[in-house]
């Protein structure tokens, strides 16, 4: 989303004028980041207002989860938010290849997280616990919408999952590429505080869906 | 406002002239500059604008009687979906901050550009596949859509038309704003030039910068509540259906979470350009400088609070009722402060009624009444009688229309010379504003009493006795449509015949003044420095001099 103006501004103003605003560019992100807040805000109000509604049908519905899978998820989000931190460290102290192995770390485990995910959702699905399923539809109503929004909000924040995941991948290649250096890591925090981001969203999802019963 | 003359070296070449790495098609297609991308919105703006006024013309032509005179009633649903959702999110949602934000914002502040230029561009992009999507999906799935622009479940989540890809056309057009919103707010925070602070920015920039809050705060709520019903569509995920456990009402609060503060979004900067235009033509500083710029902000926050005032009669509590009742009139409070103090402004200046200025002579006239009869539905007694009649569909084409539209107008005029480098035929953009302006209150006027009468909206027939309140309107829309045609043409004219424009020919303060008309491709020669606030004349006896030679063009 963000990126430093200093190749821009040969690219528009040929004349010359470099500029670069690594402040600058840290605002756009936190301001990105913000906007990503609400849209799960929106999710959340839904959810509080549903649980309000359901209260008892939310109970029921949540115990068909898995803590366990939960849980192992959460701690494999922790653990890559924690490489993504090594790794800016290890390249402002010019270790571009340490950098990269952290880098490497973070792909793993948002791999692992959407593998764990996936097979947590097919063997819902294979109950017939999906919307219009056979098993969902004989539920009450409230439990019909947990798992709306189960369904929803975990899959928006997979979706989010592959956008980090990609956005790392991006700056690996710019990396790779000695563009982005340790005097030079702009990129680099934007997409580490996008990753820290993802992973703040899922520690508010595992309790909601997973813990309070 | 800056000390010394600043302005470029007459001999630069203009932004439309300087020919980059690309040339032609992909020197404007490919461009980081914001004065070409406001161009670029400018363009694919005006187009859309024109074929939603031609959907209104048609709507108006089949009230011209009751029953059916030239289309049948789903006909009339999609048609009325379609000009809403055109002008709301692709006109008057954006307008102004894309096109006259990007192009004026950053010379107003002393920059050379906004600070994510590639951001600006894509936003340009997504706001053109988002209006691909809608047009691409008139002809696709089950049909044009038909639920009006609000996308109310459950009717938006059963009808069979083709909903879910308009509503992605929506989605993605949120996300445009949304960037548009980030990008200001950081170019406003980082690019400043020296001197310039806050308080010495023009008010335009502090409207946009209020706005860009507002989108950045409020766009993802809608962008999410849009995707909630594509999902629904798609999967059955039952978050609104009823029959699922969902809750329509749910709906509607998310939805106008959003869409009351983008009303704001509308109009905020469009209040920013009414007080740089009316410093301009009195001649005089602002009045009350401080208080205009923070109400922007007042009126962005408060307008989060008000929202449910669109469903008075949905069913929420009573006490939930009477408060946000209580809360739509505060909204009144900053948006007095502004009036006032632009009234303030008129007084004793040497008023120069020119173009723009009519526009906005005419734009606080309109607005008033749009306000005023804001108050009427925010009352909760009267909403229950006006709701969904006609009276609203006045309401909000007088705010709306009369608020941003009219102000739109009035900043074509008023930046045409600077963007263009050319002037228009002051008389005949006076002439084709009078014409607008009669044609404006004799379409939307009646409406108040129609709807008052009981004429409920979104009905494609109506019992005879409506029928005169109908015909004075529709004649009303030709003469409306009359005026932006004589409007436009007379633009366009300029454009090609204009006498070319000086550096500044109204006299105003501002720095965007102070270079070339058109500008050079990076603004400035060198970067200026501030010393005073934005209003403050210290050059006028030149520039009145100029005003002069103009006037014998
Ligand atoms: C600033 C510019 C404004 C714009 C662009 C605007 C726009 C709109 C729109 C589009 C609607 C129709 C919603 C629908 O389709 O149901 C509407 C309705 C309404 N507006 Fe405004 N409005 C503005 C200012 C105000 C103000 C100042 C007030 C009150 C002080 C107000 C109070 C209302 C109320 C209460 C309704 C609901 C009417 C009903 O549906 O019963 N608006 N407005
Ligand atoms: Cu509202």
């Amino acid at each position: 989303m963000s990126h430093n103006s200093e190749t821009l501004a040969h690219e528009v103003h040929e004349g010359g004028h470099a500029h670069r605003d690594d402040v600058g560019s840290k605002m756009g992100i936190w301001l990105f980041l913000f906007t990503e807040l609400l849209l799960f805000g929106g999710m959340f109000i839904l959810y509080a207002s549903y649980r309000y509604i359901y209260p008892n049908d939310f109970k029921a519905a949540a115990l068909e989860l898995d803590p366990i899978l939960g849980a192992v998820n959460t701690v494999i989000l922790l653990t890559s938010s924690l490489t993504v931190v090594l790794g800016i460290v290890a390249l402002t102290k010019n270790n571009a290849k340490l950098c990269m192995t952290y880098l490497w770390i973070t792909q793993v485990c948002g791999l692992a997280f959407l593998v764990n995910k996936y097979f947590e959702w097919t063997h819902k699905i294979h109950l017939g616990i999906y919307p219009n399923g056979p098993a969902l539809d004989d539920m009450a109503q409230g439990e019909r919408v947990f798992f709306g929004l189960y369904y929803t909000m975990t899959g928006l924040h997979g979706l989010h999952v592959i956008v980090g995941m990609a956005f790392i991948g991006f700056v690996m290649w710019f990396i790779h590429k000695k563009y982005i250096t340790s005097t030079n890591l702009q990129k680099l925090e934007n997409s580490g505080l996008y990753w820290h981001l993802v992973d703040i969203i899922w520690i508010f999802l595992f309790p909601l869906f997973y813990l309070i019963h | 406002m800056a000390n010394g003359t600043i302005a470029g070296n007459p001999a630069e070449v203009s932004f439309y002239e300087y020919d980059g790495k690309r040339k032609g098609i992909a020197g404007w297609l490919l461009t980081l500059d914001h004065k070409r991308i406001g161009i670029l919105y400018l363009i694919s703006m005006l187009s859309f604008f024109a074929v939603a006024v031609t959907l209104g013309f048609l709507m108006r032509l089949e009230m011209l009687s009751p029953g059916e005179t030239i289309m049948k009633a789903q006909t009339y649903n999609s048609i009325f979906t379609l000009h809403g959702v055109i002008m709301v999110f692709l006109f008057i949602i954006p307008g102004i901050p894309a096109v006259f934000g990007n192009f004026i914002m950053p010379i107003q502040i002393g920059a050379k550009d906004v600070i994510f230029p590639r951001l600006n561009l894509m936003s340009w992009y997504l706001y053109i596949i988002g209006g691909a999507i809608a047009i691409v999906s008139l002809f696709t799935g089950g049909g044009i859509m038909d639920t009006g622009w609000t996308f109310y479940a459950p009717y938006s989540l059963r009808s069979t038309a083709n909903i879910s890809l308009s509503v992605f056309a929506a989605f993605v057009l949120g996300f445009s704003s949304i960037l548009t919103g980030l990008n200001f707010v950081t170019t406003i925070h980082r690019m400043r030039c020296p001197g310039m602070t806050f308080f010495r920015m023009p008010l335009f920039c502090w409207g946009l910068y209020s706005t860009a809050w507002i989108q950045i705060l409020a766009t993802p709520v809608i962008g999410i509540t849009l995707l909630l019903i594509i999902l629904e569509r798609f999967f059955g995920i039952g978050v609104f259906d009823p029959n699922k456990g969902g809750d329509p009402l749910l709906y509607q609060h998310l939805f106008w979470i959003y869409s009351h503060p983008a009303v704001y979004i509308m109009i905020l900067p469009a209040m920013g350009v009414v007080s740089d235009i009316i410093a301009t033509f009195t001649k005089k500083d602002i009045f009350g400088y401080v208080p205009i710029a923070l109400s922007s902000l007042a009126i962005a926050f408060v307008g989060y609070l008000v929202w449910g005032h669109h469903m008075f009669t949905s069913g929420m509590s009573d006490t939930a009722r009477v408060i946000f009742s209580f809360l739509t009139f505060l909204v009144a409070i900053p948006t007095g402060v502004k009036v006032f103090n632009w009234t303030a402004s008129l007084y004793k200046g040497s008023i120069d009624m020119r173009a723009p200025m009519l526009y906005v002579m005419a734009f606080i006239v309109v607005f008033s009444i749009g306000g005023l009869t804001g108050l009427v539905l925010g009352t909760l007694d009267t909403d229950i009688h006006l709701t969904d009649t006609y009276f609203v569909v006045a309401h909000f084409h007088y705010v709306m229309f009369g608020g941003m539209g009219l102000l739109f107008f009035a900043s074509l005029h008023y930046w045409f010379p600077k963007m263009f480098g050319r002037m228009y035929n002051e008389k005949t953009a006076k002439v084709a504003c009078w014409v607008f302006v009669v044609g404006f209150n004799t379409l939307y006027f009646p409406m108040f009493i129609m709807g008052y009468l009981g004429m409920p909206r979104r009905y494609y027939d109506y019992l005879p006795e409506f029928q005169i309140w109908h015909v004075i309107a529709t004649v009303g829309s030709w003469i409306m449509i009359t005026g932006m045609i004589i409007m436009f043409v007379n633009l366009i004219r300029g454009l090609y015949k204009g006498a070319i424009a000086p550096e500044n020919p109204w006299g105003s303060t501002t720095l965007e003044w102070k270079v070339p008309s058109p500008p050079p491709l990076e603004n400035f020669d060198e970067i200026p420095v501030v010393t005073h606030g934005p209003y403050h004349r210290d050059w006028e006896d030149d520039s009145l001099e100029v005003v002069k030679e103009v006037k014998k063009h």
